[in-house]
């Protein structure tokens, strides 16, 4: 797998990287109305801060409010929905980790347009930066991979990421690719109104018209 | 169980999870997940037999209600299937997904915890589902009769599309059989 064995090997290799940098970088090589499934906490508010644009906020994000761990759960739903859509699941440390599961499951599904991206900072930030299992020894990449996710690494850098993305975004998973990132303040908080949230998802993926 | 017997009008009476099995189709829903039971056996045998379903167990009956949802919203009707102590484990993720973001999760829950049951555990925990189903306005309907299946889970599907609510479908031992003691 060359993707595997081109990239750092282990957590304590991959460099620490911006969540909010990291995640525009992810938004601005979606072309083709990719779904984006944000988890809960700061990796959520970065996305949605991510996700502005002068010509409109994107429309095919998802936002949960609770439901901690459910992101992964979420995205292969879609997938399994719309198998021609490419769909992302943006997933934090914290969150996962109550979710091993979903890993196994995707893995088992085989869901090929399925990319699970993990951003990983070792802690519970939003609720006072309590530490997480993975800054204490649990390597979520190696985690994945043992749950059946072949295509699992962690990105070097920004310049790795975005080359594994835009794999991902082109070539057959599943996909999970791993981000070491910051404690940095999220740029904007998410509009907390679950109905619209809702329903604009589903006008994006082309449901509702 | 199982068998069919000629009903006087010359019908074959379809067992329980046959006519599940018919009215889901008839709605089109076609995705289920489940955490496995006994009890439900003969109908996830019957989904996996029937390539029209895509059938599938999953590591935690949480898990279950987010795949539902994402293909819910993508536009794939699914229902999940578990026993009761499962759906005790969904209080969080019926709270804070299907009911504000008003996706209508469809639940089909063997029901444990009454009429024989032997584990204590099961006895405790199933007193928690109705009040966590009712606290939520979540529909549900305990069904206990064969001749009552079709209509309850056809009208209540379409209810459930329609207003944008869950909606619970507890299968009774009266109606299953349940599952008996072995000692």
């Amino acid at each position: 797998m060359a993707l595997a064995t081109n990239q750092p090997v282990t957590r304590d290799r991959a460099k620490v990287m911006n969540r909010y940098d990291i995640t525009k970088r992810m938004v601005s090589r979606l072309h083709h109305d990719e779904a984006v499934i944000g988890g809960i906490g700061y990796s959520n508010f970065d996305l949605w801060a991510a996700s502005d644009d002068p010509a409109g906020r994107r429309t095919q994000n998802f936002y949960m409010l609770g439901s901690m761990g459910l992101a992964v759960p979420i995205a292969l739903g879609v997938a399994l929905a719309q198998p021609k859509r490419k769909v992302i699941a943006l997933e934090g440390d914290g969150s996962i980790l109550m979710q091993l599961g979903s890993l196994g499951t995707v893995a088992a599904r085989a869901q090929t347009n399925l990319t699970i991206v993990i951003l990983d900072n070792g802690a519970y930030q939003i609720t006072g930066g309590q530490k997480t299992l993975t800054g204490q020894g649990t390597d979520l990449v190696a985690v994945a991979r043992g749950a059946g996710l072949a295509q699992s690494a962690w990105a070097a850098d920004e310049s790795a990421f975005e080359e594994m993305i835009d794999r991902a975004l082109t070539e057959d998973g599943p996909w999970l690719i791993g981000c070491r990132i910051d404690s940095g303040k999220p740029v904007d908080t998410t509009e907390r109104d679950p109905s619209r949230i809702r329903d604009q998802f589903m006008r994006g993926l082309g449901v509702k018209k | 169980m199982g068998e069919e017997t000629e009903m006087p009008d010359g019908a074959p009476e379809r067992a329980w999870y046959e006519i599940v099995r018919d009215v889901l189709k008839q709605h089109d829903v076609s995705l289920v997940p489940y955490v496995p039971d006994n009890v439900l056996r003969p109908l996830i045998d019957l989904l996996h037999a029937d390539p029209f379903f895509n059938t599938f167990s999953v590591a935690r009956e949480e898990e279950g209600v987010g795949i539902t949802a994402g293909a819910w919203m993508a536009g794939t009707r699914a229902v999940l299937l578990m026993q009761t102590s499962g759906f005790a484990t969904l209080a969080n993720v019926l709270a804070s997904l299907s009911v504000p973001f008003q996706i209508p999760t469809m639940m089909i829950v063997s029901e444990r915890g009454t009429l024989g049951e032997f584990n204590i555990g099961q006895t405790m925990v199933a007193r928690t589902m109705r009040p966590v189903l009712d606290c939520l306005a979540i529909e549900h309907h305990t069904i206990t009769r064969l001749d009552e299946v079709e209509f309850i889970f056809d009208r209540s599907i379409v209810q459930a599309v329609a207003t944008l609510g869950p909606v619970c479908f507890i299968l009774s031992p009266l109606l299953t059989g349940g599952k008996v003691f072995a000692k």
